[in-house]
């Protein structure tokens, strides 16, 4: 039966999708909500949705890679989270959590502050900005890449990274003149 | 970028986003969701007419053919379906249960349906 022979195909095409990105959806999830209950809520939602959607991604996207696609999702899923509350994330990303959770003592004992220091300016960018830096840094997405999932240009997308990384070092510099 | 502080800014924030790995709980409850997705046959769902729905005596076909779907991926698409009807109010008796059973089941089918629909 050909019809049930290509959803099989679909399936595990879409397992093999899954299985390839979950901690990259899980990432930009964590990163952009700031909790980890959201940021599963948010993973869910975005697989079920980048399944109801696969067979017609695969189609559009002539072979590309599909990770912009599913970050897109979730950024769109993640915009609407915060419309449905009106607002922003209540609290900045648990620094001591995520710091304790994905960084070896060695380096928590070298630089803890400097790390939370620069978690702490990130959350300070403006969506846009703080978005395109997760993506390159917390998944080493390409230009390319971010510039699909955010629905810009190639160019526009290289000056949102650079501004982002000018005005987080701005905003890091302001900081340390603070605490002298 | 200006001079040597973003090199030394961009090794900082590739140390200060690192990847986050998701919890063991919640890949496991993903793929037992798709993989109970992708068990439901297309045929089975779009037997799930409302008309049967209304019949008591056909409710337990599709339910349990939810129920053989996987407890998490079932539970999962049921609270989606309960969105739905948040401020849905309490109801009591043999009525206002059935009343809940077979919106439920509507709304499980719907969802399901919507789910699992290849373009």
């Amino acid at each position: 039966m050909t019809e049930s022979k290509s959803k099989r195909q679909l399936d595990d095409e879409f397992s093999d999708l899954y299985r390839a990105h979950l901690r990259d959806v899980y990432s930009y999830a964590y990163y952009r909500v700031g909790n980890h209950h959201d940021a599963e809520d948010l993973t869910e939602q975005t697989f079920l949705q980048a399944y109801r959607h696969f067979e017609r991604a695969q189609r559009e996207s002539e072979g590309r890679p599909l990770r912009p696609w599913l970050i897109r999702i979730a950024h769109n899923l993640a915009a609407n989270l915060y419309r449905d509350r009106s607002r922003k994330p209540s609290a900045p990303i648990d620094d001591t959590t995520t710091l304790a959770a994905v960084h070896t003592t060695e380096e928590l004992v070298e630089g803890r502050d400097e790390l939370a220091r620069v978690l702490e300016g990130v959350t300070q960018l403006p969506d846009d900005r703080r978005e395109a830096l997760i993506m390159r840094f917390a998944l080493g997405m390409d230009n390319r890449e971010i510039a699909r999932a955010l629905g810009r240009s190639d160019g526009a997308t290289k000056v949102l990274i650079h501004r982002a990384i000018r005005q987080l070092e701005g905003i890091i510099a302001t900081e340390a003149e603070g605490t002298k | 970028m200006s001079g040597d502080v973003a090199p030394q800014l961009e090794h900082l924030l590739r140390q200060a986003l690192a990847p986050v790995e998701p919890p063991d709980d919640l890949a496991l409850r993903l793929e037992r969701t798709l993989q109970s997705l992708s068990d439901l046959a297309a045929e089975e769902l779009e037997s799930w007419e409302l008309r049967a729905m209304r019949d008591p005596r056909n409710w337990a076909r599709p339910a349990a053919a939810v129920v053989v779907g996987g407890a998490a991926g079932a539970a999962l698409v049921v609270l989606r379906a309960r969105r739905h009807h948040p401020a849905a109010p309490a109801r009591s008796g043999i009525g206002g249960a059935r009343d809940v059973a077979e919106r439920a089941l509507r709304d499980v089918g719907t969802e399901a349906r919507r789910v699992i629909r290849r373009g």
